[in-house]
């Protein structure tokens, strides 16, 4: 590889970095110190042990290693977009996991089956980060959609009472939550590839050009990605608001506003 | 005289408290019935008006319409006949013609038309004229606003009104304006009847020829004066 390794002194040069943010919480009395040391020390550990553990993945490249990686990956991606919002719904994580995982198979497998076309699919150097960054898109337009609902609903429900006393179907009653709040799970991705390349270089391409790959062909890669992203953070988003409007709308063209909790 | 709606045992439970909102209640409303229920807050009124316009489901027992349960598919259609009004009333942003037309951008009421008439007709009873249509809906007191409310669901002439406390926040006048439209929708067709939920025992005897009263989720007739 034609590019500079780092030692474990060059990351310490980096890491001592973390001692400006150190001071400044000290001067100005933030009492961020503790959880300073913490994200430092989270930081070193998560990369070094996925290093490790793709560092082990990427030579015993079976289909068995490389599948319950994925599965395990996709699990903590719909968990923690779960985790998020001021209210729940009992019902919510599956909701969310589902919506989770079909979205960014379904695209991920386009991308590794159509667009890349690589030899065996589950070649763990292709599929397990782009699988990661499909994911790590995805769950923010869940968690962002199924917040956005949840609020929506809350915030709305007079009208929303109205709709269906007036004689509306629960589509009609739910409509305009489920338009706001697919709009809100978009938006981050639609932003992101508006100003992708100008203000912002994606981390794949940045990794590329680093790793010495021409930045045309670079590039390549990252508009193929942008729009596997594009695609299962807009799937994800979607399929978790319907989710949550099918739980808090009965087929009797109710709204069971019981069920929406504060967390 | 027919039974317009009929509940057999109906009951509702707080299923997470586990608490009886409404206890087992048979009742019914014949068309031409001018029925009041008062009683203290909590004490059930509103349960079981949202259970008559199906919002809430209940714990058991049954209601019908013209003798028959309500299916599914048929819950809008029977809302759009048997009309619940809310003591607040919630206004879509626009001016209040477009409140006005909004009913009729609904699937079950697809096929009638905003009629300017008709609703004239109403604003007058509310002693509102023509101009009002064009006020933003953003900009109505809460009298006005709930005026509005009122007549969105009286233009679909409804056969029942469930009036959930209308006027529970409303100054005199409006609160006039409001019994005079009903009063009017109800001289309308003799086949009419509504249920109205107040707080206000001089305007149940009022409005009322038929008064009862909710007690910690026991329907119960008061005795006329």
């Amino acid at each position: 590889m034609n590019y500079q390794n780092l030692t474990a002194l060059d990351m310490g040069i980096a890491a001592s970095l973390i001692l400006i943010n150190g001071a400044l919480s000290l001067l100005l009395r933030l009492g961020l110190g503790r959880q300073l040391l913490w994200a430092a020390v989270r930081t070193v550990v998560q990369l070094l042990a996925i290093g490790y553990l793709l560092g082990w993945v990427f030579e015993f490249a079976y289909w068995y290693v490389v599948l319950p990686l994925m599965c395990a990956m996709t699990l903590i991606a719909g968990l923690s977009a779960a985790g998020r919002g001021r209210r729940t719904y009992r019902g919510q994580r599956v909701d969310s996991i589902l919506s989770v995982w079909g979205s960014s198979w379904l695209v991920t497998a386009v991308g590794l089956f159509a667009v890349i076309r690589i030899h065996p699919w589950y070649e763990p150097q292709y599929a397990i980060p782009i699988l990661g960054m499909i994911l790590g898109n995805t769950l923010t337009g869940v968690s962002l959609g199924i917040e956005r609902m949840t609020q929506e609903l809350t915030s709305g429900r007079n009208t929303i009472e109205m709709i269906l006393a007036l004689g509306g179907s629960r589509w009609e009653a739910a409509q305009e939550a489920i338009r706001q709040a697919v709009r809100a799970g978009m938006i981050p991705t639609l932003n992101q590839m508006t100003v992708v390349g100008i203000v912002s270089l994606p981390g794949m391409m940045t990794g590329q050009v680093l790793a010495g790959e021409s930045p045309v062909d670079a590039v390549r890669y990252q508009i193929v990605i942008m729009f596997l992203i594009a695609a299962s953070s807009a799937l994800g988003t979607v399929g978790a608001v319907l989710l949550t409007y099918r739980r808090l709308f009965s087929t009797h063209h109710r709204f069971l506003r019981d069920r929406l909790q504060e967390r | 005289m027919s039974a317009l709606i009929e509940t057999r045992a109906l009951t509702r439970v707080d299923e997470r408290r586990q608490v009886a909102l409404l206890e087992p209640t048979d009742f019914t409303l014949n068309s031409a019935d001018r029925v009041s229920i008062t009683g203290s807050s909590g004490s059930g009124k509103s349960v079981f008006l949202r259970a008559l316009a199906l919002l809430d489901a209940p714990t058991s027992g049954q209601i019908l319409w013209n003798g028959q349960p309500v299916a599914n598919a048929e819950i809008p259609h029977y809302r759009s006949h048997i009309s619940y009004l809310s003591q607040r009333p919630a206004l879509l942003e626009g001016t209040v013609q477009d409140n006005l037309r909004f009913p009729f951008s609904l699937k079950t009421l697809r096929k009638r038309r905003f009629d300017l008439q008709a609703v004239t007709t109403l604003l007058g009873h509310a002693g509102k004229t023509a101009d009002f249509l064009h006020k933003n809906a953003g900009d109505l007191s809460g009298g006005e606003a709930q005026v509005v409310a009122l007549i969105r669901t009286l233009q679909l002439n409804p056969e029942v009104l469930l009036l959930d406390e209308p006027t529970a926040a409303l100054d005199p006048t409006s609160s006039r304006d409001v019994e005079a439209l009903i009063d009017a929708w109800f001289a309308g067709d003799t086949s009419r009847a509504f249920i109205w939920v107040s707080h206000d025992l001089d305007q149940a005897q009022r409005m009322s020829a038929v008064h009862l009263q909710m007690s910690a989720g026991v329907l119960s007739a008061v005795a006329q004066p």
